[in-house]
């Protein structure tokens, strides 16, 4: 559900074309790694309205996108 | 003042910044023009003190926050409202440290933990929280207070000793994951500076052997921390401030 703006961030940092980033892409090749995960989940918090820390591995735009989900559920 | 060197609109935390020193540290980078956040863990009426004087005699921004470093939600949360505070964060120096000295085959099992909690695992909790932000900005600048004692060793202080060899290698791997980031970590090693918790080394037998034959003082500290902050081609780099006892 945050995929959208996950991948509109990564399509503005990276420049890769948007319709090339897909939930299955990892994002270690979409040439992010993983401290640049912190910074986009850092200029994600705005939209997700809270402060979400980076405690375990995400592999994909999937993984990261129910990483979030799971954090704001367990949040709210 | 040089143009240069001014760290006018920036932010420095600095743990243990009441006393000692912390205190000189935190006076110089308010002196640079740094807004202060200062970290302490007990004496209040010494870290309003340094706060006063941060605020009318350098007229920058200053806070004091009580907080045991070593609590990692503690930590945490006073992190956050540093942030709340000032806006953001560019320097920290992870001063904050404890003494319970004693020989090895004596010392007590929550000595060791206790000097290493505060010590190590508090600069640990420090970075981690704080390290986001630095990522963010593209921009920060880390200092831990090491000792010569982590390499030289000490007897009778095999736990503060261990803990400052710690911060070595922390200081080198945090160097190395955030150097792309622009944020830069740096040690500083001071060898015998006169304070209230050096008091009891006055007869260190160590202190025979320092080329430059005198203790050092607090203001010697903040000189290496001054040049650490401005030294942009820098990091994860150990500077010795010891009169040359641990060449």
């Amino acid at each position: 559900m945050y995929f959208d703006s996950i991948a509109k961030i990564i399509s503005e940092r990276t420049g890769n074309d948007i319709s090339t980033i897909k939930p299955e892409s990892r994002i270690i090749d979409l040439g992010i790694d993983s401290l640049d995960t912190v910074e986009l989940l850092m200029n994600l918090e705005d939209e997700i309205g809270m402060e979400i820390d980076l405690d375990e591995k995400v592999d994909t735009i999937d993984d990261l996108d129910k990483f979030i989900q799971k954090k704001v559920a367990n949040q709210g | 003042m040089n143009e240069n060197k001014s760290l006018k609109g920036k932010t420095a935390v600095v743990t243990g910044g009441s006393r000692g020193i912390g205190e000189a540290i935190s006076l110089r980078l308010a002196s640079l023009g740094a807004n202060i956040a200062i970290i302490y863990a007990g004496n209040e009426e010494a870290a309003n003190k340094v706060c006063s004087k941060c605020i009318e005699e350098y007229k920058v921004e200053a806070k004091t926050y009580k907080l045991d470093v070593s609590d990692f939600n503690a930590v945490k949360e006073t992190v956050a409202l540093i942030k709340k505070d000032f806006g953001t964060v560019h320097i920290l120096v992870n001063n904050a440290g404890i003494t319970k000295d004693n020989l090895i085959a004596m010392m007590k099992e929550e000595d060791f933990d206790a000097v290493m909690d505060t010590n190590l695992k508090g600069a640990f909790n420090m970075i981690r929280h704080l390290s986001g932000l630095f990522i963010r900005n593209r921009e920060g600048c880390i200092i831990n207070i090491s000792s010569v004692s982590a390499l030289l060793g000490n007897a009778g202080q095999c736990n503060y000793s261990a803990s400052k060899a710690g911060l070595i290698a922390l200081t080198k791997s945090v160097a190395r994951e955030l150097s792309s980031k622009g944020v830069r970590c740096n040690a500083i090693a001071p060898g015998f500076i006169v304070t209230a918790m050096t008091e009891d080394q006055a007869d260190n037998p160590l202190l025979e052997h320092i080329p430059l034959k005198r203790m050092g003082s607090v203001e010697d500290v903040a000189d290496a921390v001054e040049y650490l902050v401005f030294a942009s081609y820098v990091t994860g780099d150990v500077l010795k401030v010891d009169g040359g006892i641990a060449m």
